[in-house]
């Protein structure tokens, strides 16, 4: 029997540009494709094309087969019977993917509706026995709801119920765990690969992510700028990768530790206090304390809404403190951005996390690098020109960028000028607020390398924010981990190495994916002991927690436990936890 | 001058169409009471709504006046005014917008509150009562219209301008330390400028229009001297015979506006530029 899936010197062009180029796989039926790349390397245009769907009025050439359909000879009337029913498509963000005014029942079951392949009544039936299947919660009422009364996760899942509810003959998941947190992120892949499997379909991965690949994938295809680097099995890429960008990406995945130890200060140059702060009367951080030398290196890691990215707008002042306080260098910074001076804002500087918004699009390079150059020294004329060429070098970017508009930039140029703005004030403390997760595993790792090699010549202290524990432990000499806007455990480098963790810490680090096959179904998803139940004083990792005892968790608030470089609240004793941990 | 070329050169086809037509009837707002052949408000024909001939380029009005020169001498009426009008309202409308989108709290709703106010007040009867205080004078007329337009600007401006605020290289010039002027000056108005460019385009054809409607109940410019609008106004009898005196200012108010909004909308948006 021939393959199921085969495409034939697939080659999509627009505007007389190649955006694919000659690109030929087969898939069996049943099995799972990954098409790895970074961004522009024309991933889920090769996706869209087995649909026979083509963005930005670009036109598609070659041969799309599934079974015996040629699907680039289908006309419009054949492409829409066949979307939805044999080929279905997952994308990345399902948060934007759901119509919020219309239930989730009516939506999920709507591709059986419109194909008429189905009643209201059996196609009820079939979306609850799939969200049985995806393991969602109460699967017989979820239904009713509204998206906006669901998690990422679980919209994430709903959207791969509404593709598999018509049992496609080929799934397309477009990176659809990007955009979750680790801990969500396992869940949602274990639930795809048993749902998956339950309908037998054939399906196509679309992901920049190795290790995830690496749980999903029968056959692995590495695409850099619409041509195939490599394919073959799984196995085969990623432990023995034949081509050399392949092994870039390998290399880029896997953090390795810095070169040379900072030169660390001993005074506390950055001191927070007892920091409390509220957006209106919602409480996002509670009593946190910190304190950092020249040159040292902050890694805050949390979830999503776990108050990681607020630390760094309360010390920046952009959200006022309600309670505590922030001190540099022994003088105190008044709450909000009124009443700073302008020294004080000079010393603490903002990177933020997607340079796309960052950055004025109606500035050039120099323009943005010129301002806190004026604004904070007086820079002008040709000292500003001098000292924006030097930053440009600085940040490994050619001179004459500085003519340019900033929208004509890459994700990595716009992300690396993002950090020469800030640098260009000679700043003493960098705030860096998740500034790799937008960009590509390999750009990422080069902007990490640059702002690491900038802070040892520079001094500068930094607070790293992340959601990436291997990054973190790989950069930082000290790491505060957040959950629910309290500091669960703060250790340097040393003792988070020994892993006596908070039960929190040992979740977020159990869910970073390794790079082998079998690791999802290995991976320990430890049921809460006393889910549920929350109180305020209590443990805020209570609910989730599956070492809680109960009578003592949900009676008094976690003591902190304390020792050799290391704090957590827990009321586990840390030798305890060690044994938990391992 | 090569600098003006340039940007002629840069701009498609209708926004050279668009760039000539303003700049004719510029020229012609400028010199045309210098070149009319005949006084504004001179009874020069026999015959009322007599056709074109060589005498009258562009026949002859409802009381034997030349359309041509009274066509000249009124391009300036609405050029100026209406211009002028527009200009003011959408300068005072922004300059708000952006106060309130950048400082934000009670001066936002205090300002919302101003400008809703504003529109709740009827433009005609408002202008007609401004007119019985004060009676009708250029500068009046100025006033009025500029006035009654200032709060759909603002409206407008302030939508546009809080889009804008709420991005992150906003928040980044705050916590720079900058100033509410420099991030309402640099940082939000040059995103916003394109939009608010094509709304200055329709004010500007409401603006003609409602000095026409105020020149009709005779609270507009005063006779002998009349904008475009009221050329049109006051030949409306010849319409049913398709005299020259009504489709001539009829077709100067469309080539005006449309070539001004032609030009408008060839001026490339910002941020698809490059």
């Amino acid at each position: 029997m021939s393959a199921h899936v085969a495409v034939k010197d697939l080659r999509i062009t627009a505007g007389g540009k190649a955006i694919v180029d000659g690109v030929s796989f087969e898939i069996e039926r049943g099995q799972v494709l990954a098409l790895i790349g970074e961004s522009g390397s024309g991933k889920t245009t090769i996706a869209l094309a087995l649909m026979g769907h083509s963005r930005f009025g670009a036109t598609i050439s070659g041969e799309v087969r599934l079974g015996e359909t040629r699907v680039d000879r289908l006309d419009d009337a054949g492409l829409q019977a066949l979307r939805g029913r044999r080929v279905a498509y997952v994308a990345q963000s399902a948060a934007s993917a759901f119509n919020p005014s219309r239930t989730i029942m009516a939506q999920v079951t709507e591709p059986l509706l419109v194909h008429r392949l189905a009643g209201k009544e059996e196609a009820e039936a079939r979306a609850v026995d799939l969200f049985r299947a995806l393991a969602l919660p109460s699967p017989e009422t979820i239904g009713a709801r509204y998206p906006h009364q669901l998690s990422g996760g679980q919209l994430q899942r709903l959207m791969a119920a509404m593709a598999l509810i018509t049992r496609p003959e080929l799934v397309i998941l477009d990176e659809p765990t990007t955009a979750l947190d680790v801990t969500t992120q396992v869940e949602v892949l274990k639930a795809f690969k048993v749902a998956i499997a339950s309908v037998g379909a054939t399906a196509i991965y679309v992901s920049h992510d190795l290790a995830v690949v690496a749980q999903m994938a029968d056959s692995i295809l590495v695409l850099n700028q619409g041509r195939t680097r490599e394919q073959g099995a799984a196995e085969q890429v990623l432990h023995a990768p034949a081509d050399d960008y392949t092994r870039t990406l390998m290399g880029a995945a896997r953090p390795h530790a810095r070169s040379a130890p900072a030169v660390v200060g001993k005074e506390a140059l950055l001191k927070v206090e007892g920091v409390h702060a509220a957006y209106g009367k919602v409480p996002v951080l509670r009593d946190i304390s910190l304190s950092l030398a020249k040159g040292a290196t902050l890694g805050v890691i949390g979830e999503s809404g776990s108050g990681k990215s607020t630390l760094a707008r309360v010390i920046a002042g952009l959200l006022p403190r309600s309670a505590g306080s922030v001190s540099l260098a022994g003088e105190e910074l008044p709450k909000g951005l009124e009443g700073r001076s302008r020294e004080q804002f000079r010393r603490v500087q903002l990177v933020f996390q997607n340079a796309d918004t960052a950055l004025n699009p109606v500035q050039t390079v120099g323009q943005a690098l010129a301002r806190p150059l004026a604004f904070y020294h007086g820079l002008k004329g040709a000292a500003a020109e001098a000292e924006v060429a030097r930053l440009l070098d600085l940040i490994r970017l050619p001179a004459h960028l500085a003519t340019r508009n900033v929208r004509q930039l890459s994700g990595g140029q716009k992300q690396r000028v993002n950090l020469a703005r800030a640098l260009a004030a000679r700043p003493e403390v960098l705030l860096c607020d998740e500034v790799t997760s937008a960009l590509d595993t390999v750009v990422g790792a080069a902007i990490l390398e640059l702002i690491d090699e900038l802070r040892r010549e520079l001094g500068i202290a930094t607070v790293f924010i992340s959601h990436d524990i291997s990054t973190v432990r790989a950069f930082c000499d000290q790491v505060l981990v957040l959950y629910g806007g309290t500091a669960v455990e703060q250790a340097d480098a040393a003792a988070f190495g020994r892993g006596v963790h908070h039960p929190y810490t040992d979740l977020l680090t159990d869910s970073v994916p390794e790079m082998r096959a079998g690791w999802l179904e290995q991976a320990r998803t430890r049921k809460a002991v006393l889910a549920g139940e929350s109180g305020d004083d209590l443990c805020r990792f209570l609910p989730r927690c599956p070492v809680a005892i109960a009578g003592t968790c949900n009676a008094a608030p976690p003591p902190l436990r304390s020792g050799d470089g290391l704090a957590l609240l827990c009321h586990h004793e840390l030798h305890d936890l060690e044994g938990m941990s391992a | 001058m090569s600098r003006f070329a340039s940007f002629a050169k840069s701009l498609p086809l209708s926004g050279r169409i668009g760039l000539s037509l303003v700049l004719f009837w510029l020229a012609v707002a400028l010199v045309g009471p210098a070149v009319a052949p005949h006084g504004v408000g001179a009874f020069v024909d026999q015959d009322v709504f007599s056709p074109v001939s060589s005498a009258f380029p562009l026949g002859s009005d409802y009381l034997g006046r030349d359309v041509l020169s009274r066509l000249l001498w009124g391009a300036r009426y609405t050029v100026f005014l209406g211009a002028g009008a527009a200009l003011l309202a959408c300068l005072i409308g922004t300059t708000l917008a952006l106060t309130a989108a950048v400082r934000g709290g009670w001066v936002d709703e205090v300002l919302s509150r101003a400008m809703d106010t504003l529109i709740s007040i009827p433009s005609k009867i408002f202008a007609l009562v401004m007119v019985a205080a004060f009676g009708s004078s250029l500068a009046l007329l100025l006033t009025i219209t500029a006035i009654t337009y200032v709060p759909g600007n603002y409206r407008i401006a302030r939508a546009l301008a809080v889009n804008v605020v709420s991005l992150d290289f906003v928040t980044v010039a705050r916590a720079r330390g900058e100033g509410g002027l420099h991030v309402a000056l640099r940082e939000v108005l040059p995103n916003m400028i394109h939009p608010l460019l094509a709304d200055f385009g329709l004010r500007f054809v409401f603006i003609v229009l409602l000095l026409s409607g105020l020149s009709f109940l005779g609270l507009g410019v005063q006779p002998p001297y009349a904008d475009l609008g009221s050329l049109v106004r006051e030949n409306m009898s010849g319409l049913v015979d398709g005299a020259p005196a009504i489709v001539m200012p009829a077709l100067a108010i469309a080539t005006l506006t449309v070539g001004a909004n032609l030009l408008i909308d060839a001026l490339k948006p910002v941020e698809k530029q490059g």
